[in-house]
């Protein structure tokens, strides 16, 4: 079976021993069989242990191992090594403090996340089994449910650089979207006005980084027009 | 400090921000068209085109939309990169002050053709 050398280029930062970030040049033997970007970092693991980073089901769901691949966010385990320009320059994801190396604080996203409420309101009594939907209702929320919150889109946003502590971000207003949209949630008119704000929703500025990154394909920046459209309707 | 949001406005400029923007581009439009029909070939006949009251109310029209619209983009600039409050607010003056004097301006230019 053939091998092939690839060369990486990865930004260290361990706050107890280095003063300041630096980048590490290593270059690895890869079989042919080893495809992903992360089975090559969990290989890099076995040359130095002292390379961090976050991992987990290592098939696109978890969202664990969102990194920034050669100036563009992603996720490891969905990247083929063979797709990337060489060196492949590895960094965590921007904007976020950087615990260790790859690994970075997600404290400001899911605070983020958790402020617009994901999670269905709904005062009626419990039905015996599920709260039912028609199937044209349950489509609507297609291209909404499936965000593994893994942050690359709203780490990609420069209006999440700016403004972390305000602007929901687009990972967070695809989630407002998706319960706004949602037929059995009861608390649309809150939801609508919790992001009524010049900060939370409107420091968007359409310029659809969050798209571009999107490893699952989602579109945060349609679900966002979508919220402002059904303000507009909400107010004209 | 607790950072505060919930400000509870945003939508009014956004829609206003698209209406404007849609103004000024149909007022462009015409200016091309106008401006290839030859309105601007002597002095005199471009004295008279923008002597006649629908090219004024028109071109009054523009300059109010500009600044909303410059108001907007302006203030939004602003918000995204400056972090002290006060310095923030300053600058929100200064543009407000700065395109009021520039409307007036254009008013001044439009009626003394």
């Amino acid at each position: 079976m053939s091998t092939r050398t690839v060369q990486f280029r990865i930004y260290r930062y361990d706050p107890d021993k280095d003063a300041k970030p630096w980048m590490q040049d290593i270059s690895l033997e890869l079989e042919e069989t080893e495809r992903k970007l992360l089975d090559a970092i969990v290989k890099l693991k076995a040359k130095d242990d002292s390379i961090s980073f976050r991992r987990s089901c290592r098939e696109g769901v978890c969202g664990s191992d969102a990194m920034n691949i050669n100036g563009k966010n992603g996720l490891a385990c969905l990247t083929d090594v063979d797709d990337l320009k060489q060196p492949i320059v590895l960094r965590p994801l921007p904007g976020l403090p950087v615990i260790r190396d790859l690994i970075v604080d997600m404290t400001q996203f899911f605070a983020q996340y958790h402020s617009i409420k994901p999670y269905l309101v709904n005062h009626d009594p419990l039905p015996e089994r599920e709260r039912l939907q028609s199937p044209q209702d349950r489509d609507e929320l297609d291209g909404l449910y499936e965000c593994i919150l893994c942050a690359c889109c709203s780490t990609a946003c420069p209006s999440f650089w700016w403004n972390p502590d305000k602007f929901v971000g687009p990972a967070g207003l695809l989630a407002a979207y998706r319960f706004i949209a949602d037929t059995r949630d009861q608390a649309t008119s809150e939801r609508l006005d919790n992001l009524e704000d010049p900060y939370r929703l409107f420091r968007c500025h359409t310029i659809m980084n969050c798209v571009d990154v999107c490893p699952k394909g989602l579109n945060p920046t349609k679900a966002i027009g979508k919220i402002k459209d059904m303000m507009m309707r909400r107010a004209v | 400090m607790r950072t505060t949001t919930g400000a509870h406005y945003g939508l009014s400029d956004w829609i206003v921000q698209r209406i404007t923007a849609v103004a000024m581009a149909i007022y462009t439009l015409v200016m091309v068209v106008a401006l290839l029909c030859g309105v601007a070939t002597s002095y005199e006949r471009w004295h008279a085109f923008f002597s006649s009251g629908p090219v004024q109310f028109a071109t009054f029209l523009f300059a109010m939309c500009l600044c909303y619209h410059a108001w907007i983009g302006i203030r939004d600039i602003w918000m995204d990169y400056v972090k002290p409050v006060w310095v923030r607010l300053t600058l929100h003056s200064l543009t407000v002050l700065a395109l009021l004097g520039y409307a007036g301006w254009c008013l001044e230019i439009l009626w003394r053709l």
